[in-house]
């Protein structure tokens, strides 16, 4: 292990912000993406959904 | 190739009923010129130094202004569509639109530029190689805004996004072209940047005017 | 070998394809990611000159490459695209452009928090940060364009031919730059300098690019999906989908 301790692994010897600040907007933007493409992919079943009940003429209170 | 020469002649004389949007481009490559060094400070040894990319950069955005105008009037009017669908190879047409384009905004900016650069105490040999830069550059940008031009026809904002698309295709031709005055400043010799200019013109002139056309039958078939 | 490019060059085929394949893609992303992370920070060593610090090449050499695959990636779609006249080609180079220019921004802000501490300066105008910047500018002019232009197929043909004429001024920006870097030289520094990079260093950022790389695909295919579904949901295969009619509880069309 090359780390002594869980305070030397944070602090990575004395560059913990530079580290960190690269991993951790990477990591947070990657979540940021996936929650995007998956919120794209609800509003487009939810807007083809609603097309094609209205092309069948269903009334507007299909979802329960 | 009678209407090539056509196509030119007619952008012309179009253009000269509407002095005005020529007259403005020439006009903010002047006052562009002259705001830098109020913001910069009056030192000349600085102004020398920063010469050559503020002239570039300005005959670039000058150039920039008058690229949404066109292919937008014959768009708007149908004869872009006449175009498209008469015997002539559109791409020739476009090339002709092109050359009329630089005539009005680029070649200005070319005979401009060394009064300009009298401003920024650069050399009689320096003032040279802006100009011949100019000369070979100018005519890039106006290739290369073409095809940005094409792509953006009719296109909700598109004179801001046209700027945000080819600005980035034209940081080569403003490396060399300023690169070219730098050089010859420092007393190496601008002949390897103007070689290079005008290698990069020759391959715009062949390419552009066909990708452009290409993107002009997309936007039209739309 | 061409009928399984035309069967799939059908969206149908091509949605329920892609619906296959990224979990599997994405999998096996995180299981290299994992690794990657394990191996960069858990054991590789200490580097002489650069301390701890060292340890931001594990994701910033990864999204950099990935920046410049990505816009080949788009580039290839691109080409398909337009000569083939195929409607997915131009659906999946719209769907990479997001994780490009996210990856680009990337690299241009871990190569910011690598270059502080390092040398000093959060930029540094060298040759490969500053194509990198016009790099991050091609991809937004993309994104825009593709926006702007309402009708789809025009928007993916004009974003075609824009990812194409970007992709072939790449090298010509980039030589250019480079050109211009080495002339002005001064206090300019090259991120690759230093230490020649131990075995296991290498191979830790060589798993985090394909682990960056598969991420990569498994977006783009999940992305693709919902363009589809927009696309084609006027076709009768897009309302029998189990996903569509699940969207109608209680009532049944």
């Amino acid at each position: 292990m090359i780390w002594n301790s869980a305070a030397d692994f944070w602090a990575m010897g004395g560059y913990g912000f530079y580290v960190w600040g690269s991993f951790g907007v990477t990591a947070l933007l990657m979540a940021l993406e996936v929650g995007w493409v998956r919120q794209q992919r609800q509003r487009a079943l939810a807007q083809v959904a609603a097309e094609s009940a209205s092309e069948h003429g269903l009334s507007k209170d299909w979802q329960s | 190739m009678s209407a090539f020469w056509a196509v030119v002649q007619r952008d012309l004389v179009l253009a000269m009923r509407r002095k005005t949007e020529v007259i403005t481009a020439v006009f903010f490559f002047v006052v562009v010129a002259a705001l830098f060094p109020l913001g910069i400070g009056p030192e000349i040894n600085t102004l020398r130094l920063v010469a050559p990319g503020i002239l570039w950069v300005g005959a670039l955005l000058a150039s920039m202004l008058s690229l949404g105008r066109l292919f937008a009037a014959d768009f708007a009017d149908g004869t872009l569509e006449q175009m498209a669908l008469s015997p002539n190879s559109l791409s020739v047409l476009v090339a002709a639109k092109i050359l009329a384009h630089w005539l009005l905004s680029g070649l200005p900016l070319v005979l401009l530029a060394p009064v300009l650069g009298l401003q920024f105490d650069l050399t009689e040999e320096a003032l040279w190689t802006l100009t011949i830069g100019l000369l070979l550059g100018t005519p890039i940008l106006s290739l290369i805004g073409a095809v940005g031009a094409a792509l953006t026809l009719g296109v909700r904002g598109g004179d801001v996004l046209l700027s945000l698309l080819i600005l980035p295709l034209y940081v080569p031709a403003l490396i060399f072209g300023a690169g070219a005055v730098q050089a010859q400043m420092s007393g190496l010799g601008a002949a390897a940047h103007l070689s290079i200019l005008a290698a990069m013109a020759l391959v715009a002139a062949v390419f552009s005017p066909w990708v452009s056309a290409a993107s002009l039958r997309i936007a039209l078939e739309s | 070998m061409n009928k399984i490019f035309f069967h799939y060059a059908a969206p149908q085929n091509f949605y329920a394809l892609a619906g296959r394949l990224w979990p599997w893609v994405a999998a096996l992303a995180s299981a290299l990611a994992v690794w990657g992370l394990w191996l960069g920070f858990f054991v590789a060593p200490t580097d002489f000159q650069q301390g701890q610090g060292y340890r931001i090449i594990f994701v910033h050499v990864p999204v950099s490459w990935m920046s410049m695959i990505i816009y080949l990636a788009m580039a290839f779609w691109a080409f398909l695209g337009l000569t083939f006249n195929t409607r997915l080609s131009g659906m999946m180079c719209r769907a990479l452009a997001p994780t490009g220019a996210i990856c680009a921004f990337l690299s241009l802000w871990t190569g910011a928090l690598w270059g502080k501490p390092m040398w000093g300066t959060w930029w540094v105008w060298d040759a490969r940060l500053t194509s990198e910047l016009i790099l991050f500018f091609l991809y937004l002019g993309y994104i825009a364009l593709t926006n702007a232009i309402d009708d789809t197929r025009r928007a993916d043909k004009a974003g075609g031919i824009l990812a194409l004429v970007g992709a072939l001024n790449v090298p010509v920006i980039y030589f250019s730059v480079k050109w211009w870097n080495t002339l002005h030289q001064g206090a300019s520094v090259s991120l690759t300098q230093g230490s020649k990079m131990a075995e296991i260093m290498l191979q830790a950022m060589l798993i985090m690019a394909i682990a960056f790389w598969l991420y990569a695909i498994a977006i783009a295919l999940y992305r693709v999906r919902s363009m589809i579904l927009m696309r084609e949901r006027h076709a009768q295969w897009v309302a029998d989908l189990p996903e569509i009619k699940a969207q109608f509880k209680g009532a049944l069309p």
